[in-house]
């Protein structure tokens, strides 16, 4: 983290840093945001699907994309976002040509890819790469490149639910069922993982590839409690979401704590204030 | 041409890892025709209805389907996540919204709730509803896309016999009101539906086949389901001789 530039803030009234507020303060609350819109959509799948251990698996496999990147002398988040979408690709590909089950496949594809990161990082002693913000997120490393990439698959994700929605949430149900009934489940499938593999490598920045699933399922988890359709678990989890991203980048800021932990830590504030509630 | 089958699917044979699944099956479906597919346990009817509904490729044979056939599928046992939050009623509109469907959607909607009689669960989380209305909405939601092909998975499993003979009469009420064709599979063997035309009896292959009265009769399914357990031992035995010829029509 940037010491100097936090230590300005803390000295800095807070009125005047909500009136005239620094540009990177600006791309962060955005690239947050728009993050938190990409996430409720894929977050509430991955938790009808129960697929909270896909999330982790393709963060673990980042290494492997920072490490190839590192070693090929190509831009790092692009390898990462290769290798998302390859993991996503193969872990799609075994579950439907394998007999073991996904979570041993997803813990076998997440593991060996983080050791071959690992080793790839190891015998390049001379690159700088900063581990704790892999793993924690770094908000002041929000960029305009970073931010255009964002919006792009804001974009991708809001085309991609508007047209497929009622497919994937028919898949989700019954698979055989909305097979029968015409619905391409396989590519609709494999359209939200891509989609989900590439929110996961644009997340990482932002939250640190060891807290990314959480900003997937905990604002999905919270909304459960309020929502009586499948479509306001969304809207609940867009708010929840957003609310998270917004209050933990400000507490970030004030109190110099990692930006990712500190949105991960409000959004789990609301799921406890929704166990509160009745059911 | 009215007599177009709906399904037509020929010699498939079906293996999984090297084991013979289905041995040469051929089978027609018809227009408003009410066929039963009945066999013991392990006989491969579920591998039959996946290749018959294309979500399995034979490893030999062909499956043909009538252009755009509308199939309403009746699954045996749906599980839903408790975590997401969903209605009745909106599951049934979400079989509407399928790019296959044909009818008109409201009048549809409201003639299958009433026929089905489930008018009452349509605000209750679908999570919350019994076995039998379960059985109910998703027969519901298999007749909102106005079948011409109604296929029911083990319709009747774990319903007692009462159950059994009210869902036995609603399904000819359906096939009345709506003139569908009729696959029911069932591993019952002793109890099929009354108006059924033609019972397919599976056992690897098709080992007899013909309206119930007459399949009752016939050696294959006497040897195959008969009362005695020494019979039922013996089958293996019994498979090689002449009573097991296939009596396709």
């Amino acid at each position: 983290m940037n010491t100097t530039i936090t230590i300005a803030f803390v000295s800095t009234p807070m009125i005047e840093l909500i009136l005239n507020p620094p540009l990177f303060l600006i791309h962060a609350l955005l690239g947050g945001l728009l993050i938190a819109f990409i996430a409720a959509p894929l977050g509430v799948f991955m938790v009808w699907q129960r697929q909270s251990y896909f999330g982790a698996a393709l963060a673990h496999s980042a290494l492997l994309g920072l490490g190839l990147g590192l070693f090929l002398s190509i831009n790092l988040s692009l390898s990462v976002i290769l290798v998302s979408l390859g993991i996503a690709v193969g872990i799609h590909l075994l579950k439907a040509h394998s007999k073991l089950s996904s979570d041993t496949l997803l813990g076998i594809l997440a593991h060996s890819s983080l050791a071959l990161g690992l080793i790839l990082l190891s015998l390049q002693p001379q690159a700088q790469l900063n581990l704790m913000a892999f793993l924690f997120g770094d908000i002041l490393s929000i960029d305009q490149p970073d931010l255009i990439f964002i919006s792009f698959l804001a974009v991708a994700v809001a085309v991609f639910f508007k047209r497929h929605w009622q497919d994937l949430l028919n898949t989700t149900l019954n698979a055989e069922l909305a097979q029968i009934e015409g619905i391409q489940t396989q590519k609709v499938q494999l359209y939200y993982v891509l989609l989900l593999a590439l929110m996961i490598a644009m997340a990482m920045k932002m939250v640190g590839a060891l807290l990314i699933t959480s900003l997937l399922i905990i604002p999905a988890a919270t909304a459960r409690k309020y929502a009586q359709s499948p479509e306001q678990m969304l809207g609940y989890s867009l708010i929840f979401g957003g609310l998270s991203v917004i209050f933990g980048v400000v507490a970030s800021l004030f109190w110099d704590i990692p930006t990712g932990a500190s949105i991960v830590a409000v959004a789990t504030l609301f799921f406890l204030g929704s166990l509160l509630r009745r059911p | 041409m009215t007599d177009q089958p709906l399904i037509k699917a020929t010699h498939l044979h079906h293996a999984f890892g090297g084991k013979n699944v289905l041995h040469d099956v051929s089978l027609t479906l018809k227009p408003n025709e009410i066929v039963t597919l009945i066999g013991p346990n392990g006989a491969g009817k579920s591998t039959l209805l996946k290749i018959l509904l294309k979500l399995l490729t034979p490893t030999q044979g062909h499956v043909w389907h009538k252009p755009q056939l509308r199939i309403g599928f009746m699954p045996q046992k749906i599980h839903i996540d408790d975590a997401l939050p969903i209605k009745v009623n909106r599951f049934l509109e979400l079989g509407l919204s399928s790019p296959k469907h044909g009818g008109n959607h409201s009048t549809t909607l409201q003639q299958t709730i009433e026929t089905l009689s489930i008018q009452s669960v349509l605000e209750t989380p679908i999570q919350q509803v019994s076995g039998g209305e379960m059985q109910r909405i998703l027969l519901a939601r298999a007749l909102l896309r106005s079948p011409e092909l109604l296929v029911l998975d083990e319709p009747v499993q774990g319903v007692d016999l009462n159950g059994q003979t009210e869902l036995y009469h609603l399904i000819n009420h359906i096939q009345q009101q709506f003139g569908c064709g009729i696959l029911m599979v069932s591993h019952d063997l002793h109890i099929v539906m009354k108006s059924t035309h033609k019972v397919l009896c599976l056992n690897q292959h098709i080992c007899c086949s013909g309206t119930p009265q007459a399949i009752s009769t016939d050696p294959a399914f006497q040897t195959l389901f008969g009362e005695g357990y020494e019979e039922v031992a013996l089958y293996e035995h019994h498979h090689n001789n002449s009573l097991c010829e296939h009596t396709h029509d």
